[in-house]
């Protein structure tokens, strides 16, 4: 549980954190995102260190190409194109490891959204419709399939993976998983005018009896 | 004649007239450069108030400062007015009242496009005020996604104030981003090639040349969205044909490279400013400036980087972000040249390098949080939320404001010829840069806390009332500290404590005169042979005064100047300027007629604010004509040189190449969008295709056929002073045969307010119409000025300009009518 004191101490916790990941797709996300920090804190200090010795050191200048050779070349061209050609490379692998691909496990629910709020439906229970509150199992990728009634909304649920947008006449799907039965907030996460700020839902995360009972129409 | 009596006749020839009058009928670029940069810094106080009440919004959860309708208005004005009315004007501004000075002469190429320019960005930045005054100002955030702003969802005037003052506003850039241009090719100082150009010219043609590709996607956007507004023709509705992702597309297919449109400027300032703090010449310049030219190109290749949640294919995203992160690269290639800069000389921490310095902090942690939202997994989780408004924050103010005080101090001496006295700003600095990280480095972290953008409020629960107060409170540390600035600029502008010429001891040309600088600039033109010339010669200021350079007696009364060849700088034209006039403001007021009418729906007053608007223009360019043939002129040193009218490539040529690379952009764009509908958008094919006609193809082909040919003929004609009529009636027949044929296909388009099919080939044909139109009436004036006798073989340069716009007119509507009825008689 060293990850979750870590978390706790950062102040990573909360309903909608980014940082506090609850799902595959949130936790991969996060990885990257320490990744990225610790690199970019390496970077900016060593460019701040640069930027701050000419203000102490005082030796006569050196030769142009020398100055073009080290500053233009070494640290202008080489150094940003390996480091930006490393994480393009991962951003890549972790985005390709987040699609919705086909698989046995594989729930499909379908999220509308609209400018008074979310509707979700089931392919697996037909005649279930359910307002504001999504229903999936845990522990199983689920595909939601986004679509809107009126203007552009996002769907997202910070704990468990990243948004995708709701646009008229697209559908767009979106793999989400939860590692444990529980409730996750969601939000709408397009603006979409006045009341845009109170779009939110939430998404009920079933363990297996759960789910089975809840496909088998017994009220929530 | 001594240097005091050139100084008074040159003086009485430039000078604009005394007292506030002289605002509405000055050409004169340091007039209207300074009335640019006093304007955007009233909308930049104006936009920042409004940062403040939404900070003070956010600052405690369940706020009720101001509802959700009042402050949707608040944050769309603020990015919209930060960015139209703020950021781009104090390019104009900076450029404007700079580049004639550095580049060694006496004004911009067309004073009165400035002045016009400057009039229809003061008249469209008002509408948007008095929308905010009367609280009908738009509400659908600065980049008015649809169907939230199309009719259903936003019936209200609001969003059509948004789409029709900032169309108002970009005529401003567009005319500027010309100017510039070919001030910058053509108005230079005798020897100053392009590889001696001053940095910052370099950096403002490759941003006026970017501004000229990069708007057009915006302005045909902004003109499709309003008319589905207005007229009901269906582009971003899906169940008419239509797509909204057209607009997002259109929008950041603008939006992006406007980021580099703001940066660049503010680049060009840091690498002027930089090597003269630190006592030593710019490391890298060829570098640099290969740098600038690759963002440029780099920065149309990553729009889509604003759309990846949008449900583009993976691999489809996986290239833009792969562009998105390359753009890094000519970015760190410029910091490191600075830094590099700094090794090589010895920093002095003046004001200028304090600005500089916070600059480097705040720029670079902005590249480095763009490196992570170019991650596309990582947009997924940030995007739309205020992560990524402080990341755009830390670019746009680490970019550009903080480069921009650096100029403000730098330049401030120049502007007012005094010294500083008052010492406010130092800690105005450091109230600055401390709020402006406590405010936005807080941003980042409630973003990543799930606090999405442009929510008007929060509950305690959600747990980000801790980082909100204290980003609030930084917001108003901030405020203090650029009040403090403003003050420090205002309390030192009226101090009278006369200063040195050249303070800095820089080697740029804008150095060369005395400070506050006169009307027309130099006394006489100097020869350049380097990069800074003020460097290699300090007394160049009173050799210049003296009449030691070229044009060095005054003559006639009139405002002269002289072009060079692009590359070599070698002078080839004599350029006579207009004076004063009032004819910029009317023409503005009157082009903004055109807009109010479009506003408020008086459709009565359209056909005549536009009459007007072309009445005003036929004596825009009748104004400039004589009736007698000028001999070449002797501009000193031996050297005589012809009149650029006498030229095919005066000018105004130049100026209309440059035009029509926009005006091809928007074409451009119009195609794109038509292929995009076509191909993407859902609820295609239509219910009918259009009906091809033999007949009109044939009539508008035969017109884009003969038309250029005539023009040719006519162009040859008069340079040997032989007739031109037949020539030039045979030219506006082909252009009334183009237009009849666009007009046709514009009445027969199918269903225009039914399917995106239809109100797209309408939009196409109005266009083919409308430069048919314009081509006429260019012809139409060219006959007139034929008959008057205002034209000669030396007198010529309006032909290759009309010859241009037929030659434009005739590719444009082919491309139009085969795009219409070519499908139709395909199998």
């Amino acid at each position: 549980m060293g990850t979750t004191t870590l978390v706790t101490l950062a102040g990573c916790e909360g309903a909608l954190s980014v940082v506090d990941p609850a799902g595959p797709a949130a936790r991969e996300i996060a990885t990257l995102w320490w990744v990225l920090l610790a690199g970019a804190t390496l970077i900016f200090a060593l460019v701040m260190v640069l930027t701050a010795l000419p203000f102490l050191r005082r030796d006569g200048p050196g030769s142009e190409r020398h100055g073009i050779r080290t500053w233009v070349i070494g640290l202008g061209l080489a150094f940003p194109m390996a480091v930006l050609a490393a994480l393009l490379a991962y951003g890549l692998v972790i985005g390709e490891r987040l699609l919705p691909r086909a698989g046995d496990e594989v729930v499909e629910v379908a999220a509308t959204g609209s400018r008074d709020g979310w509707l979700f439906t089931y392919p697996d229970a037909a005649d279930r419709t359910t307002s504001a509150v999504l229903h999936i199992p845990a522990g199983r990728p689920v595909d939601v399939v986004i679509t809107t009634g009126d203007v552009i909304h996002a769907f997202w649920v910070p704990r468990l993976a990243g948004k995708l947008d709701a646009i008229p006449g697209h559908v767009n799907i979106l793999r989400i998983e939860a590692d444990a039965p529980g409730t996750y907030r969601g939000l709408s996460a397009e603006f979409s005018g006045a009341g845009y700020g109170d779009l939110t839902f939430t998404v009920t995360a079933h363990d297996a009896a759960g789910w089975t009972a809840f496909l088998a129409g017994e009220p929530e | 004649m001594n240097a005091l009596r050139r100084h008074r006749a040159l003086s009485r020839i430039w000078a604009s007239e005394p007292g506030f009058r002289g605002w509405f009928s000055t050409v004169n670029h340091t007039d209207l450069g300074r009335m640019f940069l006093v304007t955007a810094f009233f909308f930049f106080v104006v936009s920042g108030l409004l940062a403040m009440l939404i900070r003070a919004q956010l600052a405690t959860p369940h706020s009720a400062f101001a509802g959700p309708e009042i402050y949707n208005q608040i944050f769309t004005m603020h990015g919209t007015i930060m960015m139209f009315l703020f950021a781009i004007p104090t390019f104009e501004g900076l450029a404007v009242y700079l580049l004639p000075k550095m580049l060694g002469t006496r004004d911009l190429a067309f004073p009165r496009l400035t002045a016009y320019g400057y009039w229809c960005y003061a008249f469209g930045g008002t509408m948007l005020l008095v929308s905010m005054l009367l609280g009908i100002a738009p509400d659908s955030g600065w980049f008015m996604y649809p169907p939230l702003s199309g009719a259903i969802h936003s019936p209200g005037i609001n969003t059509d104030f948004w789409l029709i003052g900032i169309t108002f506003v970009e005529i401003s850039a567009i005319a500027a981003a010309v100017e510039i241009t070919v001030s910058i090719l053509k108005f230079r100082a005798p020897g100053m090639s392009l590889d001696r150009m001053p940095i910052f010219a370099w950096y403002a043609l490759v941003t006026a040349l970017m501004i000229l590709t990069g708007f057009p996607p915006l302005i045909l956007g902004s003109v499709l969205l309003e008319v589905e507004r207005a007229f009901g023709l269906p582009f971003f509705q899906a169940e008419l044909g239509g797509d909204s992702l057209l607009w997002q597309h259109l929008f950041w297919l603008f939006g992006h490279p406007e980021v580099y449109i703001i940066f660049l400027p503010a680049a060009g300032v840091i690498s002027t400013v930089l090597p003269v703090m630190c006592r030593t010449a710019l490391l890298g310049y060829g570098w640099i400036v290969a740098a600038a030219v690759a963002l440029a190109f780099l920065s149309f290749g990553l729009w889509v980087h604003h759309m990846f949640t949008t449900g583009i294919p993976h691999m489809g995203l996986a290239f833009f972000s792969a562009a998105s992160t390359l753009v890094a690269v000519p970015t760190s290639v410029q910091i490191f040249a600075w830094i590099g800069t700094m090794w090589r000389g010895r920093p002095e921490l003046h004001m200028p390098m304090l600005h500089i310095i916070g600059f480097f902090v705040t720029f670079v942690i902005g590249g480095l949080t763009g490196v992570m939202v170019a991650m596309v997994p990582f947009d997924w989780q940030v995007h739309d939320t205020a992560f990524v408004t402080a990341h755009l924050h830390y670019v746009l103010f680490g970019g550009f404001v903080f480069p921009v005080l650096a100029g403000i101090y730098y330049w401030l001496p120049h502007v007012t010829g005094r010294k500083r006295f008052f010492r406010l700003g130092e800690f105005a600095f450091v109230l600055v840069f401390t709020g402006f990280h406590v405010t936005f480095l807080a941003m980042h972290w409630v973003g990543l806390l799930g606090q999405r953008r442009r929510i008007p409020t929060y509950a305690p629960e959600d747990g980000w009332t801790a980082i909100n107060l204290v980003s609030s409170v930084g917001s108003f540390v901030l405020a203090i500290g650029l009040a403090m600035v403003l003050l420090d600029i205002i309390l030192n502008s009226v101090t009278a404590v006369r200063g040195r010429r050249d303070p800095w001891k820089a080697g740029t040309l804008e150095w060369a005169m005395m400070v506050p600088p006169p009307p027309y600039n130099f006394a006489s033109l100097p020869q350049v042979t380097d990069r800074e010339p003020l460097a290699r010669d300090p007394d160049l200021a009173l050799r210049l005064a003296r009449g030691e350079g070229y044009l060095d007696s005054p003559r006639q009364g009139c405002r002269e100047t002289l072009t060079v060849d692009v590359a070599s700088g070698r002078p080839d034209f004599h350029v006579t300027y207009p004076s004063n006039t009032r004819l910029p403001i009317v023409m503005s007021a009157v082009t903004g007629l055109f807009f109010l009418s479009l506003l408020l729906k008086l459709y009565w007053l359209t056909p005549l604010a536009l009459a007007g608007v072309a009445a005003l223009a036929c004596r825009w360019v009748w104004a400039l004509g004589r009736r007698d043939d000028l001999p070449a002129q002797d501009v000193g040193h031996g050297l005589e040189l012809p009149p650029a009218a006498a030229t095919d490539r005066g000018p105004g040529w130049w100026g209309s190449v440059f035009l029509l690379t926009a005006n091809a952009t928007f074409f451009g764009s119009l195609l794109f969008g038509f292929a995009f509908l076509w191909t993407v958008a859902p609820g295609w094919p239509p219910p009918a295709w259009f009906t091809p006609s033999g007949l009109e193809v044939g009539i508008g082909l035969a017109g884009a056929a003969t038309g250029p040919l005539a023009m040719r003929v006519a162009i040859r004609a008069v340079r040997r002073d032989a007739n031109v009529l037949a020539a030039l009636g045979l030219s506006f027949a082909a252009a009334c045969a183009i237009g009849i044929a666009c007009a046709a296909m514009m009445l027969r388009a199918p269903d225009p307010d039914g399917h995106a099919y239809g109100a797209t080939l309408t939009v196409l044909g109005a266009y083919g119409l409308v430069h048919a139109v314009l081509a006429a009436l260019m012809i139409a004036v060219l006959t007139a000025k034929v008959r008057g006798g205002l034209t000669s073989a030396r007198r010529r340069a309006d032909f290759p300009v009309a010859g241009l716009w037929i030659d434009y007119l005739a590719a444009t509507a082919t491309l139009i009518l085969l795009a219409a009825h070519l499908p139709g008689f395909l199998p």
